[in-house]
C-alpha cells in the first residue's frame, strides 16, 4: 500500500474503503453512516442531569433522547478504532493545541480552546437544522445522490472557506 | 445485535478515518485553506465506491435508500452555520470523536460547544419548525429524480467529473 509523509494509507485507498463499508453497512443492517445525531442525545442526557425540568419540556429532546443506539455505538467505535490504528503504526500524539493553529497564534490552550468551543457551537448548531453533518449529509447523503446531500455539503464547504481563510488571511502591510 | 453491528462499523470506520489522516485539523484547515486536498480525495473516493454500490443493491430489489428532507432554508442557512463553525474548529462531529482516539484531546474544547449547540437548538426548535425548517421543502427528492433522468447517468457524469478533480489536484500536487 502506497503511504503518504506522514505515514497514512493513500487517501484515495483509505476513503474507498470507507465506500466499502458503507455498502456492507446498508446491506446488512439497512444503516447509513451518521453522527450529528448523537451529539444531540448527549446534550439530552447532560440537560437532564442539569436541568431535568426543561429536558422533560423539550420537544426536541423528547424526539431525541438520551439513548444508546446503533449511532452511538458508530461514534464509540470511531474512538477505538482510530485509538487502535494510532497504535498501530505509532502516530498516538497526546496534543494540546493543533500545530497549524500554535504556528500562527502561539500555544495558549484557553485561547485555542475558546475558537473552538465557539466553532462547536455554530458547528453542532448547523449541522442539526441542515440536519445531518459532512457524514450523513456528505458521505451518505452524496451517495444516494440525494439532493439535500449536495446543497448542505456546498454549505460546509462555503461558509468553512470563508471563515478559514479569514482566520488565517494574510497580514496586511 | 444492531448495537454490536454499530460498535463493528464504528471501529473499522475510525481505523479507516485515521489511516487516511482526516481526523487532523490541519487536514480539515488544509481542505479549507486549498493547500491540502486529503480530506476532499478520502470523502469523494467514499462517495463514488458508495454510490455504485447502493444504487447497485437498489437495481438488486433492496429498497436501500433512506433520504433527508430537502429544505431549502434549513439545508441552506443550516449549512453555512456549520460551515462557520467547522472553519473555526477544524473538525466535525465524527472526526472529533476520532481525533481524541488518536490523543488529540484539543478536540474536547469543540465538543463541549457542540453539546451546547445541540441544546441551543433544542431550545430554539419550536421557533425553527415553523419558520426556517419550513422554507422551500420540498421533501424527499433525488438528482436523478428531479431531472428525470435513470440514476446511472448521473452516477457515471459523477464518476467522470471527480475523477478528472483529482486528477488536477496530483497535477497541482494538493
Amino acid at each position: 500500500m502506497s503511504t503518504t509523509n506522514d505515514g497514512g494509507w493513500n487517501p484515495y485507498v483509505a476513503g474507498a474503503l470507507v465506500g466499502v463499508l458503507a455498502i456492507l453497512s446498508v446491506g446488512l443492517t439497512g444503516q447509513f453512516l451518521g453522527a450529528s445525531t448523537t451529539f444531540v442525545r448527549m446534550a439530552a442526557a447532560i440537560t437532564q442531569w442539569i436541568a431535568p425540568a426543561q429536558a422533560e419540556a423539550n420537544e426536541y429532546f423528547q424526539r431525541v433522547g438520551p439513548r444508546l443506539d446503533w449511532q452511538g455505538m458508530v461514534l464509540i467505535g470511531i474512538l477505538l478504532g482510530a485509538a487502535l490504528a494510532a497504535w498501530h503504526d505509532r502516530s498516538f500524539k497526546v496534543e494540546a493545541v493543533p500545530p497549524m493553529w500554535a504556528e500562527r497564534f502561539g500555544t495558549n490552550l484557553w485561547r485555542r480552546g475558546a475558537v473552538a468551543f465557539v466553532g462547536g457551537i455554530f458547528a453542532m448548531f448547523g449541522a442539526r437544522l441542515a440536519d445531518g453533518c459532512p457524514s450523513g449529509h456528505g458521505l451518505s447523503g452524496l451517495m444516494q445522490l440525494s439532493v439535500s446531500g449536495f446543497i448542505s455539503l456546498a454549505g460546509f464547504f462555503a461558509g468553512g472557506l470563508v471563515v478559514a481563510n479569514l482566520v488565517y488571511r494574510r497580514k496586511t502591510q | 445485535m444492531n448495537l454490536l453491528w454499530g460498535l463493528l462499523t464504528g471501529i473499522v470506520f475510525g481505523f479507516l478515518l485515521q489511516k487516511g489522516r482526516v481526523l487532523r485539523y490541519e487536514k480539515q484547515l488544509g481542505a479549507l485553506r486549498l493547500q491540502d486536498m486529503t480530506i476532499i480525495k478520502f470523502m469523494m473516493s467514499g462517495i463514488l465506491v458508495g454510490m455504485v454500490g447502493i444504487y447497485a443493491l437498489n437495481a438488486f430489489g433492496q429498497d436501500a435508500l433512506n433520504l433527508k428532507a430537502t429544505i431549502l432554508g434549513a439545508n441552506v442557512i443550516g449549512g453555512l452555520l456549520f460551515g462557520i463553525g467547522w472553519g473555526l474548529y477544524g473538525l466535525c462531529p465524527g472526526t472529533a470523536i476520532g481525533a481524541l482516539g488518536e490523543g488529540r484531546w484539543h478536540a474536547l474544547f469543540g465538543i463541549v460547544g457542540m453539546w451546547v449547540g445541540a441544546a441551543l437548538f433544542a431550545a430554539l426548535y419550536p421557533w425553527l419548525t415553523e419558520t426556517v425548517m419550513t422554507w422551500g421543502d420540498f421533501g424527499k427528492i433525488t438528482l436523478p429524480g428531479i431531472l428525470g433522468i435513470s440514476p446511472w447517468i448521473v452516477i457515471v457524469v459523477m464518476l467522470v467529473a471527480v475523477v478528472a478533480l483529482f486528477r488536477w489536484f496530483e497535477k497541482i500536487k494538493i
